[in-house]
């Protein structure tokens, strides 16, 4: 069943689980280093291999990041919490247990506002936040042999604790009720304004494809008008803010399909396939939730002092919000064009091209014209298309130097996503260079001439509005590579008309 | 009195991947109330006015500074392993679960 349809029957209720890689220098409770793609295994120690005698330390810098993201989403901070264990045998955790938190979470009651355009114009939709904790990040899993690489049908896996122990804060929403058929929208809304905040905090390098920033989304289903929710799902593994609507949408068409033919909802976990925007039935919950909380022994509490929570409190950053408004006057943008651009996750990317030296109107229209087509194309976000926003800068002088036309452009940017080098190593590497010369165009002038017999008698009349075929023939013939100002002062003058 | 059921054991003792024989059960079954008796004990005594205790000692605020430390030589690690491959630990395989 579609959306659109699914709607008219049900009423949508999402939950978002976001998890965040702090991006401190050491890992949570031992000083292991959290560089990203190290060699396996190699930044590891006792502590965070759980070899018996070894004691946890936190890292003090990770807890204060948490208590800043809690200020930042208007949260109390608890004064009073503990760490605790969560029980589990697998081997992402060589403990067997992870150190989280449970009934004392760092952080509570927040909220969230996030700008999404409706038929009846932008609306503010507040999420609001249950919890932030800290707690560690497992181990990295490669299941080995079997057919797929998927656990199922392995022979065994392999273990890479690098991951094992860095800082992980977990942002739990309440549930969010009232979006309507605008579920999914709100949703990537919530995960793209959370990450623009993470950054502003500079808590996480938050980049959903190397996985510092994951998702997992709740949602349920209940009919029109009823005041008892459905069954909820979880579904796991959804990694960049597309796939976040992705994994709503999807869920609500299923979940409305099952209730349609007089199914029944199973409360379970699924996982999202980035690669179909689906998801399969992973473990069924009242199974796999006994995780047996206890008070970590191994950890003393944390007692938040006003005085502490006020230091931090005064060196927040401007809510993104505020720093947008200042942008989108800085760059002369409209409110429209400002809210594409955030929903867009782009509002760093064109801060960083300008810095570079393009001006806010071009980098937006590269980043929101051609690179959001190819991202879309290539069903990723546009921040993970891999390109560096100084490259755009480069690219951009280049055209306006008269260097690249439009086209030859567009062929430099699949350079780019190609990883063939900069906009200039490119342009030699690919031959993309303008031509401009008298000498080199004529012949291809003079063939589109010599082809568009009617295009020219109707130029000699004097309507120049008909040149285009003429103009686009030459286009064709030099693969674009032609100057377009040049080749139009070319025609006019082969043909003694008046420019 | 029996507070633990033949099922909640054999639940606890599947949590803990821990294989039980019938007579193994009923012989943790027995230990097992036997604590759990000790523990009402002491919630008898404990008054509305006792904080439950997590800790022995009344530390609180213990942390460190965030700085790295040197990590172990990986080839020290992985020789403690009971099998290892491309620089991992290699684990059984893991069924049912995903
Ligand atoms: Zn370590």
């Amino acid at each position: 069943m579609k959306i659109l349809e699914a709607m008219e029957k049900f009423d949508p209720i999402i939950g978002l689980e976001t998890h965040v890689e702090l991006s401190t220098n050491s890992k949570m409770f031992c000083g292991c280093s959290t560089e990203f793609g190290a060699e396996p295994n190699t930044q590891v120690c006792p502590t965070c291999l759980g070899l018996p005698g070894s004691l946890p330390v936190p890292n003090k810098t990770a807890i204060e990041s948490t208590f800043r993201i809690g200020l930042a989403l208007n949260c109390q901070i608890t004064e009073f919490s503990r760490f605790s264990r969560k029980n589990y045998f697998y081997p992402d955790m060589p403990k067997d247990f992870q150190t989280s938190q449970y009934d004392e979470p760092f952080c509570v009651n927040g909220y969230l506002d996030v700008l999404v355009p409706t038929d009846e114009g932008d609306k503010t939709f507040r999420v609001e936040i249950e919890r932030v904790h800290l707690e560690e990040d497992t181990g990295k899993l490669t299941h080995s042999g079997g057919v797929t690489g998927r656990i199922h049908g392995a022979d065994y896996s392999l273990v890479d604790y690098n991951r094992a122990g860095i800082a992980l804060v977990e942002i739990v929403t309440k549930p969010v009720l009232g979006t309507g058929k605008y579920a999914g929208i709100v949703a990537r809304a919530y995960v793209t304004e959370l990450r623009d905040l993470l950054r502003s905090l500079a808590v996480s390098d938050v980049r959903m494809e190397e996985g510092s920033l994951r998702c997992d989304v709740n949602l349920s289903l209940h009919p029109k008008g009823a005041s008892e929710w459905g069954k909820r799902t979880e579904t796991k593994n959804v990694n960049s803010l597309r796939s976040v609507e992705k994994a709503v949408n999807s869920e609500i068409e299923r979940q409305a399909d099952v209730l349609t033919e007089g199914g029944k909802v199973t409360q379970e976990t699924r996982h999202f396939h980035e690669d179909s925007g689906t998801s399969s039935s992973g473990r069924s919950k009242e199974e796999a939730e006994d995780y047996r909380y206890f008070p970590e022994p191994d950890l003393v509490p944390v007692i938040a002092t006003s005085a502490w929570v006020n230091e931090l409190k005064t060196d927040l950053p401007q809510a993104p919000s505020v720093e947008r408004k200042r942008l989108a006057q800085e760059w002369g943008f409209s409110d429209e064009e400002m809210r594409d651009v955030v929903s867009m996750g782009a509002t760093d990317l064109i801060a960083q091209t300008v810095a570079a030296g393009a001006t806010a109107q071009a980098a937006r229209k590269w980043w929101l014209g051609e690179l959001a087509r190819k991202a879309t194309e290539a069903e990723k976000d546009l921040s993970s298309l891999g390109i560096e926003p100084k490259h755009i800068s480069e690219l951009e002088q280049l055209v306006v130097e008269g260097k690249l036309t439009d086209k030859l452009a567009r062929q430099v940017l699949d350079g780019l996503i190609n990883k063939e080098g900069t906009p200039s190593e490119i342009v030699q590497k690919r031959n993309l260079v303008v031509m401009s010369d008298d000498s080199s165009l004529l012949p291809a002038i003079r063939a589109a001439i010599e082809a568009n017999p009617e295009v020219v008698a109707k130029v000699k009349t004097g309507k120049l509005q008909a040149l285009g075929p003429i103009l686009g023939a030459v286009m064709k013939e030099t693969q674009g590579k032609a100057d377009a100002g040049k080749v139009r002062s070319l025609v006019l003058k082969e043909l003694a008309v008046e420019g | 009195m029996s507070k633990i059921t033949p099922e909640a054991l054999k639940h606890l003792a599947k949590l803990a991947r821990l294989e039980l024989t019938e007579a193994e059960l009923a012989m943790y079954a027995t230990q097992l109330e036997i604590i759990l008796d000790s523990v009402d004990k002491i919630r008898e005594v404990a008054a509305g006015d006792v904080k439950p205790m997590s800790h022995a000692v009344g530390l609180t605020n213990v942390f460190r500074e965030d700085v790295i430390r040197p990590s172990l030589d990986r080839a020290e690690v992985l020789s403690q392993a009971p099998a290892t491959e491309a620089n991992r630990f290699r684990v059984p395989r893991i069924l049912n679960e995903d």
